[in-house]
């Protein structure tokens, strides 16, 4: 027998393969492609204090291994969060958690204190590193004190397990790590989107309507690959670890570099199946090297 | 209404060229076909294309539940589409598929259908669908040239057509609006729908907005995903931001807050 499970800050998963807040919806727009009971968890889309309509079309460039998006949030806030999208998702089989953003620090605590009443939320990831809002956002995942803040605020009111999303965009993200466990979070997630840009030579244009927006896939595998080792090293916290997964493979190279567990981002666009098979491509991976718990693989890389 | 999605690996059956921009691809799929209904896509995934990262949305042309196949018609644009134009009979070719809402069964007979450049491709299910319905809409197509002119007595089976080339090789000299069905004061129609370049939707939208005419368009926004998780896709209209993928592609175009 094969353990696929992992634990993280007390929550058991079934198994370390989750699907990244964004790329994903509400979890339930994949009913017709696989079996959500099979994964370990779903981060659903980002939820705000009210309605947000993102920015303008167009919102997304193609780029080589990968793709630039400004979504920005858009998302009916969190009072149609917990009335409309809530009861119909659950009673899923497997953790459903919530990506909490805003733009100041009190929508966040407000988002938070809300989602705290959510019997079926085991946790939630605070989005302190979202690249496509104009004021609060990503500053909030750049500026060490202000991670800091924002962090402890959210810890004062959320009674679960508080994961927080950080930033790629920065210059030393041990820095930045560190100070989100002194505010308080028992989980780190890496990383979100990298800043970047893409033009149309012939028209002269950029090509999204917010000229810069977040670059996700393939892409940025080696470098979020990268921080999740900086990270694990410098933390007493679990990581989860994700950025351009699109295999069991890439999977399971993050969770040598010390992920605890893993989510499936862009790769979903692609292969809306593909979480359920990176599941079954682990357990391969552990038969084939006699490997009996996965819980061996994480942080397993060997340096010597 | 709700229609099951699927992944599923279909076989080119064949792969015509119509002429050195576009080609039909017939696509047999191993199940036998989920429902269709005109005005859907599928999105494709394009394999050994390194610079193809995202899958391809294309509307479904027809639909053959006898032959168990559905044909695209594309145009060849860049890297992706050029890929498909060399696929050769056999090859398979992964497809999700149907996605998005469909045009609407119109309550009138008196139907106008537009398209331009691949934008006609919806339109031939459309007539077939309008058909099984007892309606023998007008189609007007607009082509850039003779040589591109193609599929015409494939329309014909279903409908009165009219086409315009953009150089006056074939038909009406000019563009969709400019052909002559567009100059009488009243239109003898009660609805429009039309798929093609933005600038010819807007146009045809403003028409059938100054005679009243109901009027269905077809929109291409750029997609990642293709069913509805992604929010590349949007459009304003009177509920805010909407998914082209999922609450469209097919707008009736009272709803679309156009700039
Ligand atoms: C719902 C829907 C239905 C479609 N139906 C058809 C169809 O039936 N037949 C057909 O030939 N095409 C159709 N298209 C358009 C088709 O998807 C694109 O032409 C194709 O994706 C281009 O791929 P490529 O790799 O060849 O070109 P790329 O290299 O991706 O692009 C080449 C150029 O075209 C531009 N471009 C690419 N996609 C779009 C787009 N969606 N809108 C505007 N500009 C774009 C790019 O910016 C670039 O300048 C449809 C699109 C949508 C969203
Ligand atoms: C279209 C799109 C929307 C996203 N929306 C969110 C979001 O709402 N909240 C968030 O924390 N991250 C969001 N992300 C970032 C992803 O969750 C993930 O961090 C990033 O895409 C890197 O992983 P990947 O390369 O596997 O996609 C989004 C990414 C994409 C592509
Ligand atoms: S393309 Fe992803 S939501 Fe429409």
């Amino acid at each position: 027998m094969t353990n696929l499970s992992v634990n993280i800050a007390g929550l058991t998963f079934k198994n370390p393969v989750t699907t990244a807040s964004g790329t994903f919806g509400y979890g339930d727009e994949f009913g017709d492609f696989m079996d959500l009971g099979r994964i370990g968890g779903v981060f659903v889309k980002a939820v705000t204090g009210s309605n947000r309509e993102g920015n303008a079309y167009p919102r997304m460039a193609e780029t080589a291994s990968g793709m630039l998006n400004s979504v920005g949030l858009q998302n009916k806030g969190v009072d149609h969060f917990i009335k409309e999208i809530y009861p119909r998702i659950k009673d899923f089989d497997t953790h459903i958690i919530v990506n909490v953003s805003g733009s100041t620090l009190e929508e966040y605590v407000e988002v938070a204190s809300r989602i705290n009443e959510l019997d079926k939320i085991p946790a939630i990831e605070l989005n302190i590193s979202c690249p496509n809002v104009k004021q609060g956002g990503m500053a909030f995942g750049t500026v060490p004190a202000m991670s800091t803040e924002v962090t402890r605020a959210v810890r004062d009111v959320y009674k679960k397990v508080l994961m927080v999303k950080l930033s790629p965009n920065v210059t030393s993200i041990i820095e930045i790590a560190k100070a989100v466990v002194d505010g308080g979070a028992d989980v780190l997630t890496l990383v979100n989107t990298l800043l970047g840009m893409a033009i149309d030579a012939e028209r002269r244009r950029p090509i999204l309507s917010t000229i810069t927006g977040g670059l996700s896939g393939p892409a940025i595998k080696p470098i979020a690959l990268r921080m999740v080792w900086q990270v694990h090293n410098a933390v007493n916290v679990p990581v989860i670890g994700l950025g351009g997964i699109m295999n069991a493979t890439d999977a399971i190279e993050f969770l040598l570099a010390g992920s605890s567990a893993i989510q499936v981002g862009t790769a979903n666009f692609i292969d809306p199946a593909i979480s359920v098979k990176i599941v079954e491509g682990i357990e391969a991976y552990m038969q084939k090297h006699g490997i009996t718990d996965v819980n061996e693989l994480i942080g397993g890389l060997r340096t010597e | 209404m709700e229609i099951k999605k699927t992944v599923q690996d279909l076989t080119v059956v064949s792969n015509i060229s119509l002429n050195k921009r576009h080609f039909l691809l017939e696509l047999v799929a191993p199940e036998p076909l989920p429902m269709m209904l005109p005005g859907q896509f599928v999105q494709v995934l394009v394999k050994d294309s390194p610079t193809t990262f995202l899958r391809r949305p294309f509307s479904i042309h027809q639909a053959d539940h006898r032959r168990n196949s559905i044909i695209l018609l594309v145009q060849i644009k860049g890297e992706g589409t050029r890929h498909l134009s060399h696929l050769r009979e056999g090859e398979k070719l992964n497809v999700i598929y149907p996605l998005g809402n469909s045009f609407s069964l119109p309550t009138t007979k008196k139907v106008l259908l537009v398209g331009g450049g691949c934008g006609v491709a919806p339109l031939l299910f459309l007539s077939q669908f309008l058909n099984q319905n007892s309606i023998r809409p007008t189609i007007l197509v607009g082509f850039r040239t003779k040589e591109e002119v193609s599929e015409i007595e494939t329309y014909a089976k279903y409908g009165e057509i009219f086409i315009t080339t953009d150089d006056g090789t074939e038909g009406e000299h000019g563009l969709v609006v400019d052909h002559s069905i567009f100059q009488k004061d009243h239109l003898p129609f009660d609805k429009i729908y039309c798929c093609g370049p933005d600038a010819m939707m807007h146009a045809v939208a403003r028409i059938a907005k100054m005679q009243e005419i109901d009027c269905e368009v077809s929109l291409e926004n750029t997609m990642a995903c293709g069913f509805g998780v992604c929010l590349c896709c949007i459009t304003p209209t009177d509920r805010g931001n909407e998914r082209v993928c999922v609450e469209g592609p097919v707008f009736n175009t009272k709803r679309l807050k156009w700039k």
